[in-house]
């Protein structure tokens, strides 16, 4: 049962990686790279259970910590930066 | 404004009580070894990080105690709405015809504090179909899914919910 | 008896919290436009994440694992909107307009 669960987060995860690569603006891409993140707090803690080794527990909570501020480090990076700068595929 | 400056000169000794004891509780029950250099390294790493709090300006944005304990009947309520209003997101993802009618409403506050307007604002985004984009002094920009969250959010249940809280 | 109940909701929560998981993932990728995928996103961060640490929590028993599941549970909840917050607010400070309808507020509405 916790196979199915990793299984679905897993597919999401590939989602979200396809939503990161097409963009089309850089803030959907931060979006996706920080859905990514907080799925693998999600996976870790379900894998911890999956094969039995509580310690992945602390690695979640580590992903979930380095996650927020990854997020918030690389909106300080972009923010106030005009939209076509940002991104030269953007129209 | 003369409550703010008055909670900026010092730290309340309970605040710094309360907050030591949490760190050094989390330390303790995650780490899991007792021996002295740890129990050393885990203390100075408490008093790092208060003092790292300190300098953010943790304490002057602390909420009272009291307000914190109706936190939970707060949590429940808020459970109920991500519930309904994340059936309702998924049924909009999930039909084929994607009917979404995304719109941008603007919502006033009575929140005088910021930790109040913090909650507020988080209230409102936890809840799927509802996402806090802007604020600005007592005024909040809210993105909605549907046309529908928005009349829901008209209703102004939030509001009146993180009023009972009573922060100020 | 009890064990099977607790077995039987913790799967039932599990398998939910994967179905949300998916139908987030699934909207994030049909939605259109920036806003709207922030709403897909925060299905996944809330309910799932509410669902599946829940599941797993009712597994664990009373111990020190469910204490840290409960946890990373309430800090993913706390900073999940204040991540999105942030970055909902920096796509519309660099003019990054919602294709969306404005509604005023009908109650305050005509506050400066």
């Amino acid at each position: 049962m916790y196979l199915v669960v990793s299984i679905a987060i897993l597919v999401t995860m590939v989602l979200a990686l396809v939503r990161a690569l097409r963009g089309p603006t850089v803030y959907d891409r931060v979006l996706a790279v920080n859905m990514f993140g907080t799925k693998t707090a999600l996976l870790l803690s379900v894998i911890a259970f999956l094969f039995g080794r509580p310690d992945f527990l602390d690695l979640a909570l580590a992903y979930a910590l380095i996650n927020l501020v990854g997020v918030l480090a690389v909106l300080e990076f972009f923010q106030n930066r005009p939209l076509a700068e940002q991104d030269p595929g953007h129209e | 404004m003369n409550r703010h400056q008055r909670q900026s000169t010092a730290a309340r000794p309970l605040q710094l009580a309360g907050l030591l004891l949490v760190l050094l509780v989390s330390w303790m029950l995650w780490s899991g070894i007792y021996k002295p250099l740890l129990l050393w390294l885990g203390l100075f790493s408490c008093l790092l990080s208060m003092w790292l709090a300190h300098r953010m300006g943790f304490f002057r944005h602390a909420m009272p105690l009291r307000a914190m304990l109706r936190l939970p009947a707060h949590w429940c309520w808020l459970l109920s709405e991500i519930i309904k209003s994340s059936l309702e997101v998924a049924r909009v993802v999930l039909s084929p015809s994607l009917p979404v009618s995304p719109c941008v409403i603007e919502l006033t506050t009575t929140e005088t504090t910021d930790v109040g307007k913090v909650i507020l604002g988080n209230s409102i985004t936890l809840s799927p179909g509802t996402v806090t984009i802007d604020m600005h002094e007592n005024r909040l920009l809210v993105h909605c899914l549907t046309r529908q969250s928005a009349e829901q959010l008209q209703e102004l249940e939030v509001q009146r919910r993180t009023a009972l809280l009573k922060i100020a | 008896m009890s064990e099977l109940v607790f077995d039987l909701l913790s799967w039932v929560l599990l398998c939910l919290g994967g179905g949300f998981v998916l139908i987030g993932g699934i909207g994030a990728l049909r939605l259109p436009g920036f806003y709207t995928r922030l709403h897909a996103a925060s299905l996944t961060d809330t309910m799932a994440t509410i669902l599946i640490f829940s599941g797993i929590m009712l597994q664990a028993g009373f111990s020190l694992a469910a204490l840290k599941l409960l946890a990373i549970m309430l800090f993913l909840l706390l900073t999940g909107p204040t991540a999105s917050y942030a970055l909902a607010n920096a796509a519309l400070q660099s003019g990054l307009r919602p294709e969306a309808e404005w509604v005023g507020d009908k109650h305050g509405g005509d506050a400066s």
